[in-house]
């Protein structure tokens, strides 16, 4: 199996780990990830806050490029993982084909730039792939480390599922649920699985824009974890792992909340379940990363110490 | 406690009064974003407000705002605080019965106060959005480091200093470089930008979508 690969900024910056995991998971699983050749920035939410037209045309490039790898007729699956850019990509996928006004503006300008895009891509996010190409069984099969014991809570965050439902429901989604189970880990039952993270209030990576409001969201979230006894929040979103690991100690000081909490990838999570390195897993990279011992049992079933 | 500094518009109490200043064009301006005519249908019913998880740190929820948009209050709306508190999570989108694109709806108010440049100066969100488009339209990619300093130094520069150590923490872990991301093509990337900003029936304020073709909602 091979798809196309679209990393997006933050796995190039900040979330460089959630790359590292990924790709490491990935080639376990005997998938190829291939990285799409001279891919730029997805159209970002924050550009649509200057212009739609243009982040359109910005997102609809990526796609004219990932099409242009598979000649003919077969439609081409693009894996993005970052959920911004997911839903970013989708969405221009959608207005090309319910707005004509769109479209046209979109082939028009792509075509000044030598493309063409004809909407044979597939946008599809790692843990679609995962749960619907690979599937849990051979997840499962492979695992090699599983998480007895681990206490999950596993957080969706916003783009994923909304607007668009593309793999999972959009109120109350599994997917990842599913995943941990199958890795023996225990995810928790909690209400906060599609609640925003204030990502965007905090700005991103260090700069608070709104920042009371969105040090409060990281609050409630964290707090509401920890009150259900989850050892790790596990995330599928570069901007929701930064917004609620790194900011941590401002919540604790500006909203005299203190919360500490690992919170993790979950191809981090799963890679762990699949015995690879922490180092591969981008593990030294986090700011905090405080699991419970596990223990290991290797495929004969047999328990060594972790 | 650290608080935010509100323009004056902001600190008056949000009280619905009579404006001196109606703009009936106002709500059919903001209709113009695909699957925007939804607007009309606004019932009131208050399910975006109460899904929203920021509604509480706005000064008009996002129900008062569909029904000032629709009554043109054009100044009150695009001077309120809420179009910038609003995250873009779309919890509102995917709960309003009447299928509203709410959250576009946000990002097209956004979009007409930078235009109008209608927010303090050093307000982060929108000077954020600049810079991002800025910086993209440029290298084709974002670097999140150098977007970030840009940021502290377009608002509030000293806060450089008192957020430096985790800066430093992240750098020590390799999460934050200055390299800067670019891409190849940047000359076909720009051509494709330009050919979207010089086309004719631009809507500068709607961000540039014209209704013509319009097939329905998103």
């Amino acid at each position: 199996m091979n798809y196309a690969y679209y990393p997006g900024c933050s796995l190039k910056g900040s979330a460089n780990s959630y790359e590292e995991s990924l790709l490491a998971v990935f080639e376990t699983l005997g998938v190829g990830l291939n990285e799409l050749d001279d891919w730029n920035c997805c159209g970002a939410t924050a550009y649509a806050a200057v212009d739609q037209m243009k982040a359109f045309a910005m997102a609809a490039r990526n796609l004219a490029l990932a099409e242009g790898t598979a000649p003919g007729a077969a439609p081409v699956d693009l894996v993005a993982p970052c959920a911004g850019c997911y839903m970013t990509l989708l969405k221009i996928q959608r207005y090309l084909k319910q707005h004509r006004s769109v479209a046209d503006t979109i082939d028009g300008a792509l075509e000044a730039g030598g493309l063409h895009y004809e909407g044979r891509v597939r946008v599809r996010h790692p843990l679609d792939v995962l749960i619907n190409d690979i599937g849990l069984e051979r997840v499962a099969d492979a695992v090699t480390r599983p998480l007895h014991g681990l206490r999950v809570a596993c957080y969706y965050g916003c783009l994923l599922v909304r607007p668009y439902a593309t793999f999972d429901d959009q109120h109350n989604p599994t997917s990842m649920d599913r995943l941990m189970t199958a890795l023996g880990a225990e995810p928790i039952d909690w209400p906060m699985k599609t609640r925003c993270c204030g990502g965007s209030c905090c700005g991103g990576p260090l700069v608070g824009t709104i920042r009371e409001a969105g040090l409060r969201l990281i609050s409630v979230l964290l707090q509401e974890a920890k009150r259900r006894e989850a050892d790790v929040v596990v995330t599928a979103c570069p901007l929701c792992q930064f917004n609620l690991e790194c900011f941590q100690g401002r919540v604790g000081r500006e909203l005299g909340e203190p919360v500490e909490l690992t919170v993790g990838l979950f191809t981090q999570i799963l890679g762990l379940a699949l015995g690879l390195d922490e180092r591969r897993l981008g593990i030294h990279r986090m700011l905090r990363w405080d699991l419970p011992e596990l223990a290991a049992i290797d495929r004969g079933g047999a328990v060594v110490c972790a | 406690m650290r608080r935010l500094r509100a323009s004056s518009s902001w600190k008056e109490s949000p009280r619905v009064r009579r404006q001196p200043r109606i703009d009936p064009n106002f709500a059919d301006e903001i209709a113009q974003i695909p699957g925007g005519d939804r607007l009309r249908e606004c019932i009131q019913c208050g399910t975006c407000s109460a899904v929203c998880p920021l509604s509480a740190y706005m000064d008009y929820t996002p129900r008062r705002l569909i029904a000032m948009t629709q009554a043109g209050m054009k100044d009150d709306v695009l001077g309120s605080f809420s179009i910038w508190v609003c995250a873009g999570c779309y919890a509102c989108t995917t709960a309003c019965p009447k299928e509203i694109p709410i959250t576009d709806m946000m990002y097209a108010l956004k979009r007409t106060a930078i235009r109008n440049g209608v927010h303090p100066r050093r307000f982060g969100t929108p000077v954020l959005a600049r810079e991002f488009v800025r910086s993209v339209d440029r290298w084709g990619r974002n670097s999140e480091s150098w977007l970030a300093i840009k940021l502290y130094l377009k608002t509030h520069p000293t806060l450089l200093l008192h957020d430096y150590p985790l800066a430093e923490r992240l750098r020590r872990r390799g999460r934050m470089r200055l390299r800067r991301e670019s891409i190849r093509h940047q000359a076909q990337l720009r051509t494709i930008l330009r050919t979207v900003e010089a086309l004719p029936d631009r809507s500068p304020t709607t961000g540039a979508i014209p209704t013509a073709g319009s097939k329905g909602a998103p």
